[in-house]
């Protein structure tokens, strides 16, 4: 604005308002030049490197271990094992007791007698580098008495089954229902079954699935006298300075946990893991800093998995295609232990299985089951891409078997614009939206008609690559979480979130934020909020997170709540900032509070122009404090906490068209569009970044992903050889857009939009493969949709069956050959 | 992960490769491009004792003409093969092949002869090699020898290389006449292996195809070639039936592996249609 | 241990390394050169990718003897925050990136490419940039800013206005 004005007689532009402008991220200068703070990065003197010996078999007494040859390895310094940190290491925690009776076997750290999946750490080395500690994981000598493998969690449900803990009666863990006759949210489930006309019941598999943040795990602990501080690359200091003292004893207070840079975490790392506290064990026994970065293959297999269950879905309905009723059986497969939230993250999902659509009755009932695998938690989504996937599908089922159109059979149950807010049958309060619109655009994005006439070409002309059409109008609960809820459902924490803001004597100002960003965008977006709230500018304010002695509270990042709580604890805070700086304005102009009002970071005297005082002044007034008023505290900086009331439930449309190629099974998007309704929008070029990348990951799970055992209880999809992450040459060019329906619940307006992309997509991409080859008897195809399942449902029917677990060819370790593995067939034993 | 300590050494002539080799002891591994080696390596699923790097070999580098015949030195990395005017001139099937290996920056460091010698049956260069009849020459400790890739694939990662031997070159008969070419890969993302791959040249003459060569990649431990449809191709018409036809015995004789990406079953009907794929391009049907 | 020297971003450096040293870690743990970063163990990701006498290739597997006599080109050589690389804006301007971890080696397998092919259409970027894994962006943003900076880089584009 370089507009010659004359203040007398213009008042001052407004400026431009920062919500709603797609501002360059202010991360990004030194994450583009490599100046970087990574965990792994950081070298204190002194410091030794941690490496792990991990089971290599899946269910095992540990009946001897010889560390003597690993303890006189050039460069080791310690080796210990189970034993040794037995009284010491606590267990893992579960935060979340999802009914009463759970059983939690507990968790070390290191086994101390028994092993219950291939990685667990067995003993640790430490050593003066990384390589020597590498090298003498090899000279660890662990005799293995095994045990049965407990791979298949419908087996390990059953009565009699291979236990994987043997002091447990059974593999269950605990079972949870919600039934919404008994919660008063719904009619008798068993009796709309008996009324129904029509019932289509389905087994569906959402496959297990690994974080696979680019970023392996990594923690830095330096012990100074009784404290300690700990770098992880961990999406939750917070929480893991809360956990991680309960679990050593070490107090809370001497212990600081700081977040560095983080790449990336999709829940991945919301944990408190094994590997931390072993670190800081290791570093109060030696006194010494110690480092510990895992490898990739290592983050593969002993990292938390995600996702995991086995669904058997029935819905009920008339012959007009009313939903009368939708009945929900789960078995979760939790692996061996119950970590952080492995046992809540199913259950997250009871309640939006009846998705947007309204339901008279509905039954959910859940069984965690034990299995000797690694254990699963929270992945982007966290159980409600299950859910949204099953009732998506069998939407799909149900449209099939009533022969009605997949979007009219939506359109006819879901929830109108005008019925908001909408009490669901599972008890959800929907805030806004309105899906018919979304519909409609996103139909108009896509080019549905011609894509549908194409579609018919390719039929009639038994064109061997088929065109399918795929829906999913979606919604989701995020925003986690209003605290009391957390209560209800037994989490073991709360959901408010923090933030302070100071008011520097320059003129400048600190945002500090309780929500640790790992690739979010916070700093920029939190800019944008006070900007707009204070009047300041957007470069004036640096936002500080991540570091439990400058952002002394908060509750960190996950389940889409750092704009809808911790954003809003930011407005908050502003307001109270401004509330302060009235009271000083008002002293300083000599003007009665009520006659202020503040505009554009300006205090003035209604109906006097030319008057008035910049908060950055009133920063620098109470600062130097010679001039104050006597009732308060020279200070106008101010803590808010937020704690919302409702959960925010985003919205959208997504429209996948696929092209299949029976002659081979390859499937292929060919279009993706998608409209999402996140609320108010901050930052669109952030929003439409969240997007894209949770639809990368929710196409990941549809066509690519899936962690496989083999029948030992090898992990087969060890490295990003066999673990397919896509890459830019395997995924779509996306068309996004956006309806505006305002969150009641938080002063933004805000709903979350990190998880929506993923949660939504998943069941679109199948949705459209099956319309590519329904046609051709096909009903159901297993998730990931690799080519072979395609072509076997196509050709010999059913879902396309088990992978074989075989290992490929990039695992032909056994041999004594020299082995290949590798991203290429390149180069090697010449 | 690091590798497991090793001896290095790094020759710049193919006789002190020969003597490095033969100076290495029981555990010695030959490295080209180490974009196979050095992540097995990394794993440990490899812990050679000593490492000869042939990096620095300038003469195993490059592309030349021999009378009826390319040259293509062992150490010419994949970048160097796809840009070689030779190569696009007299041998594009290797060309083809080799864009599709790995990505950019692995085709940057891996070599030609790399592939060849790891023989994995994955690899994409071992089939096209057996289909374009191109030949080994090697060098040991007894001289040079010149092994057809027929005979150079003996098993899985096993080639007919004695201990003590190094790929130093591979002849491949220029294509003479009216030849099409295809490479035609299937895998589930960009930069994976081959779950299966099919490499074909056709010759066309008059309308009729007189001569096609198919390599099929990971139908067995070792790259094959398609006899039957060969046969049944050579004298055929340049029609889509009748290349439909002939591809159906394509998997004729093969026991491909069973793996998590394809059964076996499946490896077989997709050397059928691939087949079919890559002699239809080739044939510029 | 062998001695090698190498010359990284503009300046040379010997050092005595175990011949297993892979050059990644040469250059993050000997030289400090940490803004290149290791995703994988298998070559797949391409975090580690930098220049190696002008061509991208992933220093994971490239051992650091290899590179003995070399030009090393990292993220830290390129460009620095005052002067950025038409492919370093055009990330930020595009919103390439989101935690960044992948962007380092993503940024230098773009260069590489636009080296080859100066005017990539979308799907060229997309097989050009096969060989680095990206979690959070879905790609679409980092083929955007391709194309951009291929646009600047070439002298035939309107700067698209960025806000900061």
């Amino acid at each position: 604005m370089t507009v010659t004005e004359d203040p007398a007689t213009t008042a001052p532009s407004a400026p431009e308002k920062e919500i709603g402008q797609a501002r360059r991220r202010k991360e990004d200068a030194h994450l583009i030049t490599g100046e970087t703070t990574w965990t792994d990065n950081m070298v204190l003197p002194g410091m030794l490197h941690m490496a792990l010996v991990r089971s290599p078999v899946a269910h095992a007494r540990i009946t001897a271990i010889d560390v003597s040859a690993a303890r006189e390895a050039p460069g080791v310094v310690a080796v210990l094992t189970g034993q040794d940190v037995a009284e010491e290491q606590g267990s893992i925690p579960s935060a979340w007791q999802v009914t009463p009776d759970m059983v939690n076997p507990g968790h070390p750290s290191l086994a101390v007698d028994q092993v219950n999946h291939v990685g667990e750490a067995v003993a640790l080395i430490v050593a003066r580098s990384r390589a020597a500690a590498t090298d003498a994981i090899e000279l660890v000598d662990v005799d293995y008495d095994t045990l049965p493998p407990v791979l298949d969690v419908e087996e390990a449900a059953k009565e009699g089954a291979d236990l994987v803990h043997s002091h447990l009666s059974s593999n269950t863990s605990y079972h949870f229902v919600f039934d919404a006759g008994e919660a008063g949210t719904g009619s008798d489930t068993e009796q709309a079954f008996a009324d129904a006309d029509v019932v289509v019941s389905r087994r569906f598999v959402n496959q297990r699935l690994i974080p696979a943040f680019m970023e392996p795990r990594s923690v830095v602990v330096q012990p100074v006298g009784d404290s300690f501080t700990m770098w992880s690359a961990t999406q939750i200091p917070h929480i893991l300075r809360v956990m991680a003292a309960m679990v050593t004893g070490i107090p809370e207070h001497k212990l600081r946990v700081i977040a560095p840079d983080v790449g990336g975490g999709f829940g991945g790392k919301l944990q408190v893991n094994p590997e931390e506290i072993l670190a800081l064990l290791v570093a109060r026994r030696l006194g010494k800093p110690v480092k510990w970065t895992e490898t990739r293959s290592e983050s593969l297999m002993a990292a938390h998995h995600g996702r995991d269950q086995v669904q058997y879905i029935d819905i009920a309905a008339d012959r007009e295609g009313n939903v009368k009723g939708l009945r929900v059986r789960l078995l979760a497969d939790m692996g061996a232990y119950l970590r952080l939230i492995t046992a809540g993250t199913p259950a997250l999902g009871a309640f939006m299985f009846p998705g947007i659509y309204k339901f008279p009755a509905y039954r959910f009932e859940l069984d965690g089951v034990f299995t000797t695998k690694t254990p699963t938690d929270a992945y982007r989504g966290a159980g409600r891409p299950e859910a949204t996937f099953a009732i998506e599908r069998i939407m799909d089922e149900l449209a099939v078997e009533l022969g009605m159109d997949p979007l009219e059979l939506r359109r006819k149950n879901w929830i109108d614009a005008e019925e908001f807010p909408f009490t669901t049958v599972a008890g959800l309060e929907y805030d806004s939206g309105d899906y018919d619109t979304a519909t409609r655009r996103a139909l108009e994005l896509i080019g549905y008609d011609e894509l549908r006439e194409e579609q018919r070409r390719r039929r009639e002309s038994g064109d061997p690559v088929q065109l399918g059409i795929g829906f999913s109008t979606f919604t989701e609960m995020c925003g986690i979480a209003p605290s009391r809820v957390l209560g209800s459902l037994s989490f073991g924490s709360g959901g408010w979130e923090h933030a302070t803001i100071r008011m520097l004597p320059t003129g400048k100002v600190e945002v500090v934020t309780g929500s640790t960003p790992h690739g979010q965008g916070h700093e920029t977006a939190w800019s944008q909020l006070v900007a707009d709230r204070l009047g300041v500018p957007f470069e004036d304010i640096e936002v500080l997170h991540g570091d439990t002695a400058i952002a002394s509270r908060g509750l960190d990042t996950y389940g889409s709540r750092s704009l809808v709580v911790g954003g809003a604890a930011v407005v908050r805070a502003a307001d109270k900032v401004i509330a302060k700086a009235r009271k000083v304005a008002a002293h300083l102009l000599e003007a009665s509070e009520d006659d202020l009002e503040f505009d554009g970071g300006r205090f003035s005297v209604r109906g006097t122009p030319g008057t008035g005082m910049a908060i950055q002044e009133i920063a620098l007034a109470v600062f130097t404090a010679h001039n104050y008023p006597e009732d308060i505290e020279p200070t106008i900086d101010a803590d808010a906490a937020f704690d919302p009331v409702n959960f925010s439930f985003p919205h959208g449309t997504h429209i996948c068209a696929m092209e299949v190629d029976t002659e081979t099974g390859f499937v292929k998007i060919r279009k993706y569009a998608c409209v999402d309704d996140v609320g108010t929008i901050v930052n669109p070029l952030i929003v439409e970044g969240q997007i894209h990348g949770g639809l990368a990951q929710g196409i990941a799970q549809a066509l690519y992903e899936e962690a496989v055992y083999d029948a030992d209880g090898n992990l087969t999809t060890g490295t990003f050889v066999d673990y397919l992450v896509p890459s830019a040459a395997d995924l779509p060019h996306f068309d996004t857009d956006n309806t505006v329906h305002v969150a009641p619940g938080n002063p933004i307006g805000a709903k979350g939009v990190g998880e929506a992309g993923c949660i939504a997509s998943t069941p679109a991409v199948v949705n459209a493969a099956l319309d590519a080859v329904r046609h051709l008897g096909v009903r159901d195809i297993r998730m990931p949709l690799t080519p072979e399942r395609v072509w076997r449902a196509v050709h010999e029917g059913g879902d396309g069956g088990d992978r074989a677990t075989a290992k490929t060819n990039a695992q032909g370790a056994e041999s004594a050959q020299a082995p290949s593995t590798g991203t290429s067939s390149t180069g090697g034993a010449l | 992960m690091i590798p497991a300590p090793f001896e290095y050494v790094r020759p710049t002539t193919v006789e002190e490769a020969v003597q490095a080799v033969a100076e290495g002891g029981d555990d010695v591994k030959i490295m080209a491009g180490g974009q196979s080696l050095i992540p097995v390596m990394r794993l440990r699923l490899a812990a050679p004792e000593t490492i000869v790097d042939l990096g620095r070999v300038a003469e195993m580098r490059g592309v030349r003409e021999d009378g009826d015949a390319l040259v293509i030195g062992a150490m010419t990395t994949h970048a160097e093969v796809i840009a070689d005017p030779l190569i696009a001139q007299h041998a594009r099937l290797i060309a083809e092949a080799t864009e599709t290996v790995a990505d950019r920056q692995t085709r940057r460091r891996g070599t030609f002869g790399g592939a060849l010698a790891h023989a994995d049956p994955a690899g994409d260069l071992p089939s096209v090699a057996l289909a374009l009849d191109a030949e080994m020459v090697v060098a040991g400790p007894e001289g040079r020898r010149t092994v057809p890739a027929r005979e150079f694939f003996v098993d899985y990662l096993t080639t007919a290389l004695d201990e003590g031997e190094v790929l130093v070159e591979i002849r491949v008969p220029k294509l003479a006449g009216d030849w099409g070419v295809r490479y035609e890969k299937f895998n589930r993302v960009a930069q994976a292996w081959s779950i299966v791959a099919v490499a074909a040249a056709v010759r066309r003459e008059n309308g009729h195809i007189a001569e096609a060569r198919i390599g099929l990649t990971n139908m067995g431990p070792v790259p094959l070639r398609a006899p039957a449809t060969e046969a049944a191709l050579a004298g055929a018409s340049a029609s889509p039936d009748a290349v439909a036809a002939a591809a159906r015995s394509a998997a004729e004789g093969t026991s491909p592996s069973s793996d998590l990406n394809a059964q076996a079953d499946y490896r077989q009907h997709l050397a059928q249609v691939l087949t079919r794929r890559a002699v239809a391009t080739a044939a510029g049907l | 241990m062998t001695r090698v020297s190498m010359r990284v971003d503009g300046v040379t450096y010997t050092d005595e390394v175990e011949p297993r040293t892979l050059l990644v870690h040469h250059l993050r743990e000997a030289l400090g050169k940490v803004g290149t970063v290791v995703g994988c163990d298998t070559s797949n990701c391409g975090a580690c990718t930098v220049h190696l006498d002008g061509q991208a290739v992933k220093s994971c597997t490239v051992l650091a003897v290899q590179a003995d006599g070399a030009e090393v080109t990292t993220i830290e050589g390129i460009g620095s925050t005052d002067a950025l690389h038409p492919v370093q804006k055009a990330f930020h301007e595009q919103h390439g990136l989101q935690c960044g971890f992948c962007t380092p080696g993503m940024i230098m397998a773009s260069i590489d490419l636009l080296k080859e092919n100066p005017s990539p259409s979308e799907d060229e970027v997309r097989e050009g940039i096969e060989g680095n894994l990206c979690r959070c962006t879905g790609y679409q943003n980092i083929v955007r800013a391709v194309q951009q900076a291929a646009r600047e880089m070439s002298g035939t584009s309107e700067t698209l206005g960025a806000q900061s």
